[in-house]
């Protein structure tokens, strides 16, 4: 049935009218998601893009048209079986309170009649995957825990029974921008295990650009202005709303299609110390290596200090000594993230960290620079109309 | 079932405290209830009654008042959950959304009207039986907390965890039975505790349509010139009354969901 010709999702027509409004809240949407993609629908508040997102698992129910899952017409089957069959997130997370974790998680399993066994295997399992010790939360209430760690189980709970598709309003809406970038960079790394069909609804062009395969940006009652991959859409925008929607600095948002690994990661060229490293010891291979600096790190060989010649006394604990290493990327976050990190950094250079925050490598500002010209030259080269000069 | 770790150093400070006043208040009330009642008992004790103050306070007659007074508090209050509870889940569905309105002020309506004058409404027109109008009457008049309570109980409840809920594929059945009612559950308990307060504390009047209770005691103490008599008879329903909120405040912590 699903072979790569049909789409996961199919919307075919799909409207909205409310009665006494002129016009439709969603009109006439027309689109596919591909199997194991992440759709983004991105536009401004307003749009229609939540009703959208809504309708596909029949929250709202279409005025007309049809929604077609795995090539099957849903649009009348029954809507709880359908939900059944779709994880579902939203920017209010909305745990049980009156549940523990493990309860909130195991809501569909149960529903699908899973035997107790099963369903704490996968409450485990799950809690593992969004990087929660099952011992340590799963008897927990959601007021007992974080933002950042409810919206965690909301993932978790959207995914508890291996739905081939996932819909998520503003996941990650309501959290603090740290926290957010960091849930951003999880998600995208479970997605590389999992590789659901996702429509993610938000108001944020970064982020759409950083978390979609796909983006369509949406004009008002849903219109489709233009339905591409980032790359394309930030090369080559369809129209004059759509360039207006990426607003200015699109080049500093194309920073957000590439990924710290995939940039040359310099390893090496920055002499690192570990923590029973002497001062002597420090200083030898400091002068060897003809750097400014030197970088120490912790028993985990986490990036610690930036220690520089001045700093390194044999008298002082060394980890004390020259200052706190403050940017640190993961090697999942985007160029762009990185970029900030950098900015924030007295030497310019900022720490890649691995998904253990252990040491990886550094990246510096030439390198950012070099990738931009890159991209610069690659639109020109595309013939896109779009002036990029001016953002440098 | 067994204890949940709490998370925090700060909330589990504030469980301690919160746990001692409980503690306070649930052995504070019964023993100054019971103290006022055991110099009550003294104090009539020490006096000498006459014929007519023998006749009216007198174990059996206290024990018989109470006991009318809780059987009548007690099926009243169970009258008015069997109604306010269903009415109350009815009105918040969204399609009672017109109707709702008109049932509130009815109830308000209901609440307004003064107890004794229904009471004798339902004596004389409906019931003839004493404890059995009192205790419609106290039902009608309890209906509104138990109402409000599930009504407002039901309408706090966060939109985000029934759209999630409903999102996740669970029928609208089972969305007010696991998540709904359980959030309610709070404030329902507060309406209830209201009710049961109210028709411990109004069933005295009863005993003018004949129904029994405290209330006897202090009217015949009253016809009679026997403030005694009309000193014991408040006391003891003041007593149930005051005994009553405190059940109502039990309740109300064993019943709340854990986790909220």
């Amino acid at each position: 049935m699903t072979t790569s010709v049909e789409p996961m999702i199919r919307l075919d027509k799909l409207t909205k009218h409310y009665p006494g409004q002129e016009a439709p809240a969603v009109d006439g949407v027309d689109l596919a998601v591909p199997e194991g993609e992440i759709v983004i629908l991105v536009g401004p508040s307003g749009c229609g893009k939540t009703t959208t997102l809504e309708m596909i698992n029949r929250l709202i129910e279409p005025s007309s048209g049809r929604i077609f899952l795995e090539g099957e017409d849903v649009t009348h089957v029954n809507a709880d079986q359908l939900r059944r069959r779709m994880g579902y997130v939203i920017q209010q997370i909305g745990l049980f309170p009156h549940e523990t974790i493990a309860q909130n998680i195991a809501t569909v399993p149960r529903m699908l009649g899973w035997d107790d066994k099963r369903v704490n295997n996968r409450v485990d399992e799950l809690l593992h995957l969004v990087g929660l010790d099952p011992g340590r939360y799963r008897n927990r209430y959601p007021k007992e825990m974080s933002g950042g760690q409810r919206q965690r189980v909301g993932v978790a709970r959207a995914m508890a029974a291996d739905p081939p598709v996932m819909l998520m309003d503003e996941p990650f809406g309501a959290t603090d921008p740290i926290t957010r970038e960091r849930l951003q960079n999880e998600f995208l790394r479970i997605q590389e295990d999992i590789r659901k069909t996702i429509v993610f609804v938000t108001h944020d062009i970064d982020e759409a650009i950083k978390m979609g395969d796909r983006i369509a940006i949406l004009a008002e009652g849903s219109r489709i202005a233009q339905y591409d991959t980032p790359e394309t859409i930030l090369t080559s925008p369809a129209s004059g709303f759509v360039e207006q929607f990426l607003g200015s600095g699109i080049l500093l948002k194309r920073l957000n299609l590439s990924r710290v690994e995939d940039v040359h990661v310099a390893i090496g060229e920055w002499p690192t110390i570990g923590p029973e490293t002497t001062a002597e010891q420090a200083r030898q291979q400091l002068q060897q290596s003809g750097r400014t600096h030197l970088l120490l790190l912790d028993g985990q060989r986490r990036p610690d200090r930036w220690i520089a010649e001045i700093d390194l006394n044999p008298d002082r604990d060394m980890s004390q000594a020259g200052t706190r290493v403050q940017a640190c990327v993961d090697s999942r976050a985007t160029l762009n993230d990185a970029l900030q990190e950098m900015l924030l950094n007295a030497n310019g250079v900022a720490a890649v960290v691995d998904r253990d925050g252990a040491y990886a490598g550094t990246l510096d500002l030439e390198t950012i620079i070099a990738e931009i010209r890159e991209m610069r030259a690659k639109a020109l080269d595309n013939g896109s109309g779009v002036v990029v000069g001016d953002d440098t | 079932m067994t204890a949940v770790a709490v998370g925090s150093v700060d909330s589990r400070v504030v469980g301690r405290e919160r746990k001692f006043l409980r503690r306070a208040r649930y052995i504070g009330v019964p023993a100054a209830v019971a103290t006022a009642c055991v110099a009550m008992y003294l104090y009539v004790q020490s006096q000498e009654l006459d014929s007519i103050e023998s006749r009216i306070i007198n174990a059996r007659n206290i024990w018989t008042a109470a006991v009318e007074q809780i059987e009548i508090a007690l099926w009243a209050t169970a009258l008015t959950l069997v109604v306010a509870v269903p009415l109350g889940i009815a009105l918040t569905r969204p399609w009672a959304r017109r109707v709702t309105p008109i049932i509130i002020a009815v109830a308000n309506i209901g609440q307004g009207v003064p107890a004794i004058g229904l009471l004798f409404f339902i004596y004389i027109v409906l019931i003839r039986s004493g404890s059995t109008a009192a205790i419609l009457g106290m039902a009608i008049y309890a209906v509104l907390p138990v109402l409000r309570g599930t009504m407002v109980g039901l309408q706090q409840v966060d939109r985000g965890v029934v759209k999630a809920a409903r999102g996740m594929g669970m029928s609208k059945q089972s969305v007010l039975l696991r998540v709904e009612m359980p959030l309610a559950v709070p404030i329902l308990l507060t309406g209830v505790r209201t009710a049961l307060v109210l028709t411990v504390s109004t069933a005295v009047l009863a005993a003018f349509i004949g129904g029994g209770t405290f209330g006897e005691l202090i009217i015949s103490g009253q016809a009679q010139g026997r403030p005694l008599a009309v000193a014991v008879g408040s006391l003891g329903a003041a007593a149930l009354a005051i005994m009553a909120d405190w059940v109502g405040g039990i309740a109300e912590d064993l019943l709340r969901p854990k986790g909220l």
